[in-house]
């Protein structure tokens, strides 16, 4: 068992990973149980199955049936929700601290006795698609979609989280039942547990909830590796809205590339600083960017964005402008290549990142006063990486130097690595 | 289940004072954090607007920071930026706003900002043509958007010619008939320290903090500020349910909206109301509503019920995103549920349900900076008293079952409703 300070990391012997975090600043405890399975693990014609399976978990087992969970959640005051990603479905409560047990015995009774009732499997598949309908009428959905298949030839990541429309109306009850036997074991998933408790206690909790499951074997991976782009590519979405979208895709590193780090400072001053936190924590704005100065300043676009998400495999950094209605996407294009250019050619000065070092600390500082936000890092930062990931975040942004972001713009953001995608109104550039 | 009462914001932890220019300073120390939240508003809502210029007090409010008389936008953002620290006003109904956050040692500069930004700002003509082109990029999206469409017109035939049907961020059409020197004007009428409030919470000695905001804000004066309006009254609640359909090309799910009025939020009906509202569409997984229209039938991803209440009244509605070709299926179990909830009264079980969820889940509302000063706004905002949070508890417990009854039949009426969807071919009346 690791300990240090406030923090305890340790392994069931069914293969469960635990962290701990105490903090005593409030009465309430985040209670998080992560699985290693998201998209990345889907295969053609069943896309969507992570998070379809994610939604049958609220339906209920046999001793948490659902019409009974919301409401034992809710009665004592707590909140908690899932999410799915690429790589990752997470589970979280937050409760009172006096009633963690209820998400102890929850969680673990729900890692592998729902019952995927076919009724209620029927009954989701509209609410799914209902939420994918959602989705759809948005031009930013849209084009984000188009541009991932475009991002991608077979790797999973190409394919949005909600998965394909045709696939939601064919897989099968045994389809997410399978997916959820194969993936929801201890051995693949995290348990990170922050807040008001003793952690001794906590132990023994856990122990009791979560050592009785079987540990299963472990699941196959079926994404490969797909190598960069090596030709731009260009997508256009068009649709009956006046918006005009311009998008950028590179093909990214993973999280445990120092690269990771490099782009990140990068970011911060082409685009803004950004957070990877998810409960709140807060954003700092990014008028000073390179980008908004370039482009809004110029009237080009009238916002400009990027980022980056942290995943096992390498995913896409983004650049994402909204334009005004009527404009040519081309002359933003060239602007934005312009600035690429310009961090491809020059290096950026030491002022400079030591300013994306503060911001990058103060977004830390508005993070961690939060503390579900502590209980997230404590999972998600195992979901691609170690937690020491987390610890190191801001030490491993203070190597980053001039020339290894020199570098990292002449080789990440190479135009021939990168997915162009543009949102246009269907009437032409639109009515302005 | 207990709460320590005193761990909530209360008299014994808020330290609220005014300034000799009337503004009004709430603080509330965190030890724990690095870092400090603060929030506030002030005189300048989009009530004033002009009905020609509907969005000035929004442009107004958010062109604050395109440049001060001491500093232009790019050295603003500068200074904020390489602190790490934010800041951003906007326009709500009834006041203007702003929110901002830094890390602690950087409070002085936030409060410098926020004051040469609200007391002296320059409204620079490029940096609001920039601003310019934003909003209506903005307006034009908002325009081909179901939810935003679809609220749009539900508050336009609520309130009929109250302020409250307007939006705050105006029209397309409204935008080019606001220019510099109607800024300049809502300004120097409007802005002023009279009802105004600063709301700081984080790692501060209070009396230091009372003190920048002394320096920043204390000499502020404007004796021609013109104060809020009477409050008006709000409409005759239609005679028969009202139905509109937007209809957006292209959309693969309506927006559907059917409300009535709400209560004004310092109303004695406003708990009673909100236990009942929980009940009906949110407790659990979005209360009765999301039981009958997610759960059993199976119709929408999201479908719940809101309850707003502001100065002068509110809105209390059931929102669903659904297929269109499920739209009037959906319509009908709402109504059945509607009709129930003003027929029946709630049981003793969703009663003591939705008053445990209100109690336990008090002490979560406090967790960050950013969730004790929304509290304290709350307080003052609506002249809730000191011990609001600390008195909550009691107050929810003593909430029956017919008490709600009674008073959600005296604002619904399941006959007189608006009802609106925003979406494709959606099948309702247009």
């Amino acid at each position: 068992m690791f300990q240090m300070t406030n923090l305890t990391e340790t392994t069931l012997e069914n293969g469960l990973t635990v962290f701990l975090k105490e903090i005593h600043t409030a009465p309430l405890i985040s209670h998080w149980i992560w699985y290693r399975v998201g998209s990345r693990d889907e295969v053609p014609g069943k896309t969507g199955v992570s998070h379809w399976v994610e939604h049958m978990l609220f339906k209920g087992t046999p001793r948490f049936p659902s019409t009974d969970l919301d409401k034992m959640i809710s009665r004592v005051g707590g909140s908690w929700n899932a999410y799915t990603y690429l790589d990752w479905t997470a589970f979280f409560e937050k409760l009172p601290a006096d009633q963690i047990d209820l998400a102890l015995d929850l969680e673990s009774d729900r890692m592998q006795h729902c019952t995927f009732d076919p009724e209620e499997v029927e009954s989701e598949r509209t609410v799914i698609i209902s939420e994918r309908e959602g989705h759809e009428n948005s031009p930013y959905f849209r084009l984000d979609e188009a541009m991932q298949q475009q991002s991608f030839d077979r790797h999973p990541y190409r394919n949005e989280v909600i998965g394909e429309k045709a696939d939601l109306h064919t897989l099968t009850r045994d389809d997410l039942y399978n997916h959820y036997r194969t993936y929801y074991t201890p051995g693949n998933a995290v348990l990170a547990i922050a807040g008001d408790f003793d952690t001794q206690t906590m132990l023994a909790k856990i122990e009791k909830y979560y050592a009785k499951l079987p540990s299963g074997p472990q699941p196959p991976r079926p994404a490969q590796l797909e190598a960069p782009l090596t030709q731009e590519r260009r997508v256009e979405v068009t649709g009956p809205e006046d918006t005009i979208l311009l998008s950028l895709s590179y093909r990214a590193p993973d999280a445990n590339q120092p690269d990771f780090f490099t782009l990140t400072i990068l970011d911060s001053l082409l685009s803004g600083p950004s957070s990877l936190n998810m409960f709140g924590g807060g954003s700092i704005s990014n008028k000073t960017s390179r980008l908004y100065r370039a482009l809004v300043e110029q009237g080009l676009a009238v916002a400009a964005s990027g980022g980056m998400r942290a995943t096992t495999h390498p995913f896409l950094y983004d650049l994402n402008l909204v334009l005004p209605p009527g404009s040519d996407p081309e002359p933003a294009l060239q602007a934005v290549d312009e600035q690429i250019q310009r961090l491809q050619n020059e290096r950026v000065s030491q002022d400079d990142i030591q300013r994306a070092l503060k911001q990058a600390r103060a977004l830390f500082a508005y993070g961690s006063e939060n503390i579900s936000n502590q209980g997230f890092w404590m999972g998600y930062a195992n979901m691609f990486g170690k937690y020491d990931w987390f610890l190191n975040y801001v030490s491993e942004l203070e190597k980053v130097t001039p020339e290894m972001i020199l570098q990292a713009a002449q080789t990440w953001l190479n135009p021939a690595r990168r997915v162009v995608g543009i949102y246009l109104p269907e009437n032409g550039t639109g009515a302005a | 289940m207990t709460i320590n009462i005193h761990s909530l914001p209360g008299p014994e932890n808020i330290i609220r004072r005014q300034l000799d220019n009337g503004i009004t300073v709430l603080i509330r120390t965190n030890p724990d954090s690095p870092s400090i939240y603060l929030n506030g508003f002030y005189n300048g809502g989009s009530i004033f607007d002009p009905a020609g210029q509907l969005g000035l007090a929004d442009f107004t409010a958010l062109a604050l920071m395109r440049g001060s008389q001491q500093h232009n936008f790019q050295e603003l953002y500068d200074l904020l930026e390489t602190a790490g620290a934010s800041l951003s006003f906007d326009a709500a109904v009834h006041n203007a706003r702003f929110a901002g956050r830094a890390l602690a040692e950087d409070l002085p500069l936030l409060l410098n900002l926020l004051a040469e930004c609200l007391i002296q700002p320059a409204f620079p003509p490029e940096q609001l043509e920039i601003l310019r082109a934003q909003l209506f990029t903005g307006l034009t999206m908002r325009n081909q958007d179901t939810g935003s469409m679809a609220a749009l017109r539900f508050e336009e035939l609520l309130y009929g010619s109250h302020p409250y049907s307007r939006p705050v961020e105006g029209h397309l059409e409204t935008l080019p008939h606001i220019q510099r020197d109607d800024l300049i004007d809502f300004h120097q009428k409007y802005y002023g320290p009279r009802g105004m409030t600063i709301v700081i919470v984080g790692s501060i000695d209070p009396e230091a903090a009372f003190a920048l905001v002394q320096q920043a804000l204390g000499s502020w004066h404007n004796p021609a500020q013109i104060d809020m309006l009477e409050a008006a009254t709000l409409p005759a609640f239609p005679a028969q349910t009202i139905r509109q359909h937007v209809e957006l090309p292209g959309k693969s799910q309506c927006d559907l909206i059917i409300g009535w009025f709400g209560p004004m939020r310092n109303s004695p009906d406003y708990l009673p109301l909100s236990v009942g509202n929980n009940i009906l569409g949110q407790f659990g997984m979005m209360g009765r509503i999301g039981s009958s229209v997610r759960e059993k039938a199976g119709l929408a991803y999201y479908a719940s019920t809101s309850l707003g209440a502001s100065l002068m009244g509110g809105s209390w509605l059931v929102a669903a995103g659904v297929n269109p070709t499920n739209l009037e299926r959906a319509i009908d179990l709402i109504l059945v549920e509607l009709e129930r909830f003003t027929k029946e009264t709630v049981s003793d079980e969703e009663l003591n349900d939705s008053k445990a969820n209100f109690t336990g889940r008090l002490p979560m509302a406090f967790e960050s900076n950013a969730g004790v000063a929304s509290g304290l706004w709350n307080i003052e905002r609506y002249q809730l008293g000191l011990d609001y949070y600390q008195l909550y508890p009691q107050r929810i417990a003593a909430i029956n079952a017919e008490q709600i009854l009674e008073t959600t039949r005296r604002y619904l009426d399941p006959q007189r409703l608006v009802i609106v969807d925003a979406g494709t071919n959606a099948g309702g009346m247009a």
